[in-house]
């Protein structure tokens, strides 16, 4: 006897992404994941000026906005086969970084700590104990027993008020919860100060971006942002050094606070490394280039199939045949009809509506289902990070062994690598790739002031388009992992366009072979105590950090809860 | 003394657009230099700096409150939803959200206030229906009339020339 569980999530009145799990035994026997919302941006675009792409893209998403511009003009400049001035380079590699840190941060903290964080608990904790335990894990300044204390009492008169919403009955107090009272109040501490922290990733996407959410400085062929040492209206070295403050700021938090509380948490949940390992072929492109082509880059990408290490391909270019020959997107399971019923190359891909109802075993998704060379893939920090320990990143070694040893002494048994493969491993390896990426932030900060002190200011080129036809993909490593933008450009016209986002490659529903996407696959096996409140099973989704389609905002002041759980 | 002026809203969803049309139609008075007007769209967490330590937030917004379509609403104080939902992705982070969050880290406004009204259809649409269309100048004179309570008068420009 199965019993079958959907997730709905409504914002308010409409829904995006939905889970059904059929739960047998107490665990997770079938699993559907189901985008709930039609994109359409592909067909907006037809017939555009190609320049425009990029402020059209990024207006997919409310919150990851810069990506989608990013990789629509990396698109349109593949196309083009332009190069790029190394200050355009190390400007939007800014704002790459900051975006990502900025991202994580919040999505550790903000959407998701609070499935494993017990705020009622933290009650119960002993201030003093809290900071004895705290400062023997770091070195952060505000880790003391009266931060403690000031916290605890907050924290009081915030539940006293009733003010944590639905969470008090049932989700907080569920007995999946483990975590220690002392381990509970300092997460908290550091959600009050992460919500401060991720303000100053922020402001760096602001300032070189002109704006955030949605950039406006970007453009095929650069970046618009003039560089003058001594102009008030442009990016100064005034401006440049209040953007190196915030990142020293962030990397102190990274470091010392994300890091150590994710190996805290993780220590606390080894049964969660057990589960949620679904998908383990692992795709990651390479990122923020160091020169003018895209040939060069200084976060490694490519593939590892089957979770072996050893057979890890490289990706190594903008160019990349590898990359560009093996992505395929399927919609047997998806609402939609190709003119031929095969996988098709994005290039010749289509966006053809075909809306069936939900059908366990038909078409029950709006996102399509990505393949590479005929496989699912899973992306993301997970999969970014063991591409760059396969390909021998010094600094990923040195983060991750940091991370895998605090749990192993906290747990106090020996817990390596494998312990990744899961859903408590997908948010080690998001704070490890945090780690990575806040160092690089300084690292671009200094090699974009070193270049303009050598006296080179250019930031754009300007694109040509010749008469005819060219095609183009643009590649980023997001914060959610591998995102493509794919071009066909006639006469300066965009004749197709197709997104293959990082949570179409993760959410994705059953492919052409009818293999379970990445989502799907991780909940096979998921335990589920209490069908009614089936924490874990969000647990193991949220550890994707899911992203599926722009929110609306309306105030319902009727109906506060905004998961639907039903049970049939 | 700070003030925010706050609508939020998805424009591409028929009478969600309210909040942020009246922001728009504000532009048209001379407001003191204390009030600023914030065109929230469909921003979340990002709206957290900018509410930091108001003195007095005045939020628009389309909202759900049991009334009939077009009926307008006021919330002050405790009548304001504050909480933390459940949430599957930083999408769904709203504004009752935000302001926990600012409660919960210290800076919650002094004073706030939420003008709302009833919507009648957020089918996907760049048009609100004509009967929300026909609210603005009322929720936009309801702005003003907050603003005149705590002592500020905001001529339209073109009285004020």
């Amino acid at each position: 006897m199965s019993k079958r569980v959907t997730i709905d999530p409504i914002t308010r009145i409409e829904g995006h992404l939905r889970i059904d799990v059929d739960v047998e035994g107490g665990k997770v026997s079938r699993a559907w994941s189901s985008g709930q919302m039609w994109r359409g941006v592909e067909l907006i675009l037809l017939g555009r000026d190609a320049r425009d792409a990029w402020t059209v893209t990024q207006r997919i998403c409310g919150v990851c906005t810069t990506v989608h511009a990013i990789a629509s003009v990396r698109a349109v400049e593949n196309a083009l086969q332009m190069e790029i001035p190394l200050n355009a380079q190390y400007i939007r590699n800014l704002i790459i970084l900051a975006h990502a840190v900025h991202d994580h941060i919040v999505h550790f903290y903000h959407l998701s700590a609070l499935d494993w964080v017990d705020v009622t608990s933290a009650l119960k904790a002993d201030p003093d104990k809290t900071a004895q335990l705290a400062e023997s894990l770091s070195s952060w300044k505000l880790n003391g027993r009266h931060e403690m204390k000031a916290v605890k009492e907050r924290l009081a008169g915030f539940v006293g008020g009733g003010q944590l919403g639905i969470f008090t009955n049932g989700y907080w107090g569920h007995p999946a919860m483990k975590l220690p009272p002392e381990i509970n109040l300092l997460a908290v501490a550091h959600y009050l100060q992460a919500l401060d922290v991720q303000r100053k990733a922020n402001k760096i996407v602001s300032i070189l971006g002109s704006k955030t959410p949605h950039i406006q400085n970007l453009a095929v062929g650069g970046v618009s942002n003039p560089i003058s040492t001594d102009s008030q209206s442009v990016l100064t070295v005034e401006r440049l050094l209040a953007v190196k403050g915030w990142i020293d700021e962030l990397a102190d938090f990274v470091k010392n606070v994300y890091l150590i509380d994710v190996a805290a948490v993780g220590a606390h949940y080894a049964d969660w490394t057990k589960y949620g390992a679904g998908v383990t072929n692992y795709l990651s492109v390479p990122d923020l280039p160091q020169d003018t082509k895209g040939t060069k880059f200084l976060l490694p990408g490519g593939y590892v199939p089957g979770g072996n290490l050893a057979a890890y391909k490289p990706i190594t270019s903008f160019n990349d045949e590898f990359w560009g020959k093996g992505v395929e997107e399927s919609v047997k399971h998806s609402w939609y009809d190709y003119s031929e019923e095969k996988p098709l190359h994005p290039y010749k891909g289509e966006t053809k509506p075909n809306y069936t109802d939900f059908q366990d075993n038909g078409k029950y998704s709006w996102l399509k289902s990505p393949t590479f060379y005929g496989k699912p893939a899973q992306v993301g920090p997970l999969a970014r990070v063991v591409n760059m320990l396969a390909a021998g990143h010094e600094p990923t070694k040195k983060y991750a062994t940091l991370a895998l040893d605090t749990v192993s002494a906290l747990a106090k048994t020996k817990v390596g690598l494998d312990a990744m493969h899961s859903t408590i491993g997908r948010h080690a390896a998001r704070a490890i790739s945090c780690a990575v990426q806040v160092d690089m932030l300084a690292d671009q900060w200094q090699a974009l002031v070193g270049n303009i002190a050598k006296g080179d200011v250019a930031t754009f080129n300007k694109p040509e388009f010749p008469k005819g036809e060219q095609m183009g993909v643009g590649f980023h490593e997001a914060p959610r992992g591998v995102l493509s933008h794919w071009v066909v450009i006639a006469d300066g016209k965009i004749k197709n366009y197709q997104c293959v986002v990082p949570s179409t490659w993760n959410a994705c529903p059953r492919n052409e072979k009818d293999e379970p996407g990445p989502y799907e696959a991780s909940l096979l096996g998921n335990p589920v105590a209490d069908a009614e409140l089936p924490l874990e099973v969000l647990r193991t989704v949220h550890s994707f950090d899911p992203c599926i389609a722009c929110a609306i905002h309306a105030t319902d002041v009727e109906n506060a809860s905004t998961i639907r759980i039903k049970a049939s | 003394m700070r003030v925010v002026v706050l609508g939020i809203g998805n424009v591409l969803l028929g009478d969600e657009a309210v909040g942020v049309r009246v922001i728009e139609a504000l532009q048209d008075y001379a407001l003191p230099p204390e009030v600023e007007l914030v065109d929230g769209g469909t921003c979340g967490m990002e709206l957290f700096d900018q509410l930091i330590d108001v003195d007095l937030l005045i939020v628009v917004d389309a909202l759900l409150a049991g009334k009939k379509p077009g009926e307008m609403v006021r919330l002050a104080g405790a009548e304001i939803p504050v909480f933390f939902r459940s949430k599957l992705s930083p999408h769904m982070i709203g504004l009752p959200d935000v302001l926990a969050s600012l409660e919960f880290a210290g800076h919650t406004p002094k004073e706030a206030v939420v003008i709302g009204v009833q919507p009648e259809s957020f089918a996907l649409s760049l048009e609100m229906t004509p009967l929300i269309a026909a609210c603005v100048p009322e929720l936009v004179s309801r702005v003003l009339d907050e603003l005149s309570a705590h002592g500020w008068y905001a001529p339209r420009l073109a009285e004020a020339a």
